[in-house]
């Protein structure tokens, strides 16, 4: 089993400079145009703008290229999937049919459906750079600072980062419970019959989440007895103040979603129809 | 909300989250369909669900759905990561009668948490997340659909058997109430 999980990696970068809430602010601004929005000049726009911030962030293509491959067969699959069941989802949306190639029934092939399926792509893809940036280039305990910052409760912020900073120890555990139960013959792989292998992953469940509840229990405490949760406010170690950047990040992000909404609802609609 | 939430729910949420993470990375069945696994990490989140109440529940949903799908694919599905939000959130709301910490947890409880989980899933999983998908990826409508529901059996299953086995493991380790009887 390979450690394949992202995580914070420390570099030195323009975008690793900016504080948590900035990028928190960005991502969440980012992934509500790609939401909101199929007008494919936006969605190209974004496309740009976030391969340009990658190449600033200096985070290497090799870091991240396990993700990268699961995508990439997820949004094919997803093609394939989408042009299975619905081959006419395009002409009804744009409301025209121009032929490429004819199939057999409804399986021919438009433009209209071509440029539909490219544009569902693109807004699956574009928001993968900002989620992906947002993770490797903000430290787990800066985020709680941010996202109390943004106004989410603190206790929420220590939520957040309890998560972050117990996946590793809780992949560890899992690895050792699975590792003791195929030692002592349990088979995990796909070998076994599907009700057997129903039985066997609840053999490794089981310790798995009852220590982890252990793991509750000795952690809340230690909180209680530090006085966890008195005050209403709190401060935090690794907060960052906003600097120039910052602002001038956040006005231009601002200013970027206020455009790509007027020119994707403008029309009244938000698919752009070229034909 | 702010001030109620007690440590012991926040650090659930956190821990909750992690645990979640996991199962959803290393822990999931194939079914032999293509693409549907029976995914454990469910049925965990019903499990802790009923345990911590319908805040910890929902939250579990969606920090560890959300975290999962960053940190495996890079992006998050919004659509899928509200409905684990929802079914974590409505599990334990309708779970609290169960009340799992008197160690209780026989035919009649086993069939109330099956009853709530299957009605909050199928909302989850055959509306909600179908509807979400087309509100906001305008994906095609009987795609989604059948994609909501192999996935809403696949997970009614997991909660079904596994959820229920992991609650009947819990009850055992709690102390019955009324298990001190007067001595004459």
């Amino acid at each position: 089993m390979a450690v394949n999980i992202l995580g914070y990696m420390e570099r030195t970068s323009p975008i690793h400079k900016l504080s948590g809430i900035t990028k928190l602010i960005v991502f969440i601004i980012w992934s509500s145009i790609a939401m909101l929005t199929y007008d494919t000049r936006v969605l190209l726009v974004l496309l740009i703008a976030s391969l340009v911030i990658f190449q600033l962030s200096k985070i290497q293509l090799k870091d991240i290229s396990f993700v990268l491959m699961i995508i990439l067969a997820f949004l094919a699959l997803n093609n394939v999937a989408i042009y299975v069941f619905s081959p006419q989802e395009g002409v009804q949306i744009y409301g025209s049919s121009h032929v490429i190639w004819d199939g057999a029934g409804r399986y021919n092939l438009t433009w209209e459906q071509l440029f539909y399926q490219i544009n569902i792509t693109l807004k699956y893809f574009v928001v993968i750079p900002a989620a992906l940036l947002f993770i490797l280039t903000t430290h787990p305990s800066e985020l709680a600072a941010s996202l109390n910052k943004v106004g989410i409760s603190y206790k929420i912020g220590i939520a957040v980062s309890l998560a972050l900073r117990y996946i590793p120890d809780i992949q560890r555990d899992f690895r050792t419970i699975a590792q003791v139960q195929q030692t002592r013959g349990i088979d995990l792989s796909k070998n076994e019959k599907l009700t057997k292998r129903l039985k066997n992953v609840i053999s490794i469940m089981v310790p798995l989440i009852f220590s982890s509840l252990d793991r509750i229990e000795v952690i809340s405490n230690a909180m209680e007895l530090r006085s966890f949760g008195k005050h209403k406010k709190r401060t935090w170690y690794s907060a960052r103040p906003l600097l120039k950047v910052d602002t001038i990040t956040l006005i231009i992000s601002l200013v970027f979603f206020i455009v790509a909404m007027v020119i994707t609802f403008h029309d009244g609609d938000r698919f752009y129809n070229p034909f | 909300m702010k001030s109620n939430l007690s440590i012991r729910t926040i650090v659930a949420i956190g821990i909750g989250a992690a645990v979640y993470v996991i199962l959803g990375r290393f822990l999931t069945i194939p079914t032999g369909i293509p693409n549907t696994n029976i995914e454990t990490a469910v049925a965990f989140l019903a499990f802790m669900a009923v345990l911590f109440g319908p805040i910890a529940g929902g939250l579990i949903g969606l920090l560890g759905h959300a975290l999962k799908d960053v940190l495996l694919w890079g992006s998050i599905w919004w659509s899928w990561v509200f409905v684990s939000l929802f079914i974590g959130l409505f599990i334990g709301l309708f779970a609290r009668r169960i009340a799992i910490e008197n160690g209780e947890f026989g035919t009649k409880q086993i069939i109330s948490f099956n009853v709530v989980q299957v009605i909050v899933q199928v909302i989850g999983w055959f509306l909600l997340a179908p509807l979400l998908d087309i509100i906001i990826y305008a994906e095609p409508a009987n795609k989604v659909f059948t994609q909501g529901a192999v996935a809403g059996v696949s997970n009614i299953i997991s909660v079904g058997v596994i959820g229920t086995i992991l609650l009947a493991a819990y009850a055992k380790t709690q102390t019955k109430g009324n298990s001190l009887s007067k001595e004459a």
